[in-house]
């Protein structure tokens, strides 16, 4: 380095620029030890959903060649039509999605009423809701799985979707949560004025107060029809006909007293994972959002 | 405040004001507060009784006193197996989840390229169906012949049994659950976005290094995001379900070693139909849930910090 700097003019520009240049090679070396640790740790990640892939496209002998492949050739395009008309999938991709669009609509229209009343209405009860409501986040769902499933017996909801939509209707506690935070956020004030005008609190709610809270809205609804459309335990629990089955359920038809069809069974995997992974690719910002809203304490 | 008079008419409007409000609180709530009751309160008082009573779900139940809960711990091999493997799995795979969601949002959040990238495939695993990844991990780790096999043949090994043994399906398992930490990640990546620069400013002006920086900025601004996530994961991996269920139907196959807390009490309500002897589990897990969430609570006075100095 001195050697080096006494071949040069001792310029200021100059011992500025070398300062530049070894900051930006110190750089240069910290990023490529952090990409070293972060494609690693994707490929593990992604694996399961190449390798899902690849079997998709794979013919029965190849699924347990040795080398694995991973690009088969040729491509058997031919799983993905096959997978559609081995087992209903159609229907159950209706059912699923209808299902999954009940809840949600359900959910936000109910979760957004409560988070008003808890967030902009003064009234002496709503902190002891509030922190009831924070409790049934700690309450394991087997605790209410049993006299709920009687209930919905003696309703005759069993073996329908009712049992799978209706409680959505009612509100959920971490949506409740997620919006109140969000609804506290908004001034005051704007109520205030729009109670001075005379507005009442339903018009307050529907056109002051939804309209600034499209992100939070839009976060809820997402995270709940994701969450419907991956549960499993519900409709595990409360349906047996056939043709009210979800995907989660159906897919079990691919397997047989034979064996599985693996490659029918990756392709219509792909089917139901490739809908979700648009959505979050598309709406991205909203679901970090949510899920740092998520981790804000109250 | 001007006159006697219109403060007298303030007051009255006030008071008015006031129960208005608690009937629109009431009446907006309303959905919430019959779920509550419907969905929440009953279910759980209902459960506590249940819990003291022999029930098949279809016959009124008979009360047996506490004899329910003397069995589980008195005559039931199997809920022990069950209680075993469940807390195995959440005392291994908790803290593992800490440092593996903790260290990946450490990488993230060094202003690199594709960030965005490597964020959506961290979080891809928790988006996907549990059936699909269940069973596509199934496939892959199928003994000597799946893609998991392939670099243990590579260098002429067998390589583990995995979920067909005893000793490997519970590590297993653990292993195959770190892969949906994507929201962790990101709530740790959040939390590090919120480290304010001058801290790390002031402790370069003192000639911290990497280490000391970490160990003493980072990390104690962090506390309170592990401290979410320990409450959390806990509650998430004593209801740990749906992903061993599918894999195994629920069996325990092998030797009862994927017997989790969750399907035990499933299998109990909904295919012995002993409701009753399900409650008590539920119930259980219940008040264990309660007492390890009120420890960490607690505890959290010790290690949590934060940063503006109240609660």
């Amino acid at each position: 380095m001195a050697v080096e700097s006494s071949q040069l003019p001792p310029t200021l520009a100059d011992d500025q620029s070398r300062r530049l240049l070894i900051k930006r090679v110190k750089g240069m070396v910290r990023s490529t030890l952090i990409h070293a640790g972060l494609i690693p740790a994707a490929f593990v990640f992604l694996l399961p959903f190449l390798w899902m892939l690849s079997t998709s496209l794979k013919p029965d002998v190849q699924f347990y060649s040795y080398p694995p492949v991973l690009i088969p050739s040729p491509l058997q395009w031919s799983n993905f039509p096959d997978a559609v008309t081995y087992i209903t999938f159609f229907l159950y991709m209706r059912n699923t999605l209808s299902i999954a669009v009940l809840a949600t609509v359900g959910v936000l229209i109910s979760s957004s009423l409560v988070a008003y009343s808890l967030a902009r209405i003064p009234w002496p009860g709503r902190n002891i809701l509030f922190i009831l409501t924070l409790a049934t986040l700690m309450l394991p769902f087997q605790v209410t799985m049993i006299p709920l499933f009687i209930v919905f017996k003696n309703f005759g909801w069993v073996n329908s979707w009712l049992p799978l939509i209706v409680p959505h209707w009612f509100g959920g506690a971490l949506y409740i949560f997620l919006l109140r935070q969000f609804f506290m956020t908004i001034p005051m004030e704007l109520s205030e004025a729009a109670r001075i005008d005379g507005a009442s609190e339903l018009k307050i709610y529907y056109s002051v107060l939804l309209p600034l809270s499209k992100p939070a809205l839009a976060t809820v609804a997402i995270f709940e029809f994701i969450a419907r459309w991956r549960d499993y335990i519900g409709p595990l629990i409360y349906l047996s006909d056939q043709e009210l089955y979800t995907l989660s359920l159906g897919i079990y038809e691919y397997q047989s007293q034979y064996g599985a069809e693996w490659g029918l069974l990756m392709a219509a995997s792909v089917m139901i994972t490739l809908p979700i992974i648009l959505l979050f690719f598309f709406l991205q910002k909203t679901f970090v959002q949510g899920i740092a809203l998520t981790g804000i304490k109250g | 405040m001007a006159t006697a008079l219109t403060t007298e008419n303030l007051s009255r409007r006030r008071l008015s004001q006031g129960t208005r409000h608690t009937i629109n609180g009431l009446l907006f709530a309303s959905p919430w507060i019959v779920g509550l009751l419907a969905f929440w309160i009953y279910p759980t008082l209902a459960s506590a009784y249940y819990s003291f009573t022999k029930y098949n779900g279809v016959r009124n139940p008979q009360w047996t006193g506490i004899s329910n809960y003397v069995e589980l711990f008195t005559n039931d091999s199997e809920f022990l197996d069950a209680v075993y493997n469940t807390v195995y799995f959440a005392v291994v795979s908790i803290p593992l989840a800490i440092i593996f969601a903790f260290g990946l949002a450490l990488m993230l959040n060094a202003k690199i390229r594709a960030q965005v990238v490597y964020r959506t495939i961290y979080f891809l695993p928790t988006l996907v169906p549990e059936v699909a990844l269940a069973l596509v991990w199934l496939f892959i780790f199928t003994p000597h012949s799946g893609l998991i096999a392939a670099p243990f043949r590579a260098f002429g090994m067998r390589g583990p049994c995995w979920l067909t043994c005893a000793e490997w399906a519970r590590p297993t398992l653990v292993l195959l659950a770190l892969w949906i930490i994507g929201q962790q990640i990101i709530l740790y990546l959040a939390g590090l976005q919120d480290v304010p620069q001058d801290l790390y400013d002031a402790a370069d002006v003192d000639g911290a290094n990497f280490l000391s920086k970490f160990r003493n900025v980072t990390v104690p601004i962090l506390t309170p995001v592990i401290f979410f996530h320990l409450v959390t994961s806990v509650i998430g991996a004593l209801n740990f379900f749906a992903i061993p269920y599918i894999m195994t139907g629920g069996t325990g196959f092998p030797a009862n070693s994927t017997l989790f807390y969750s399907i035990y009490l499933y299998k109990n309500a909904f295919h012995y139909l002993v409701m009753g002897y399900a409650s008590a589990m539920a119930w259980l897990l219940f008040v264990f849930t309660l007492v390890v969430t009120l420890l960490i609570w607690r505890s959290a006075r010790l290690w949590v910090f934060y940063a503006g100095g109240e609660e």
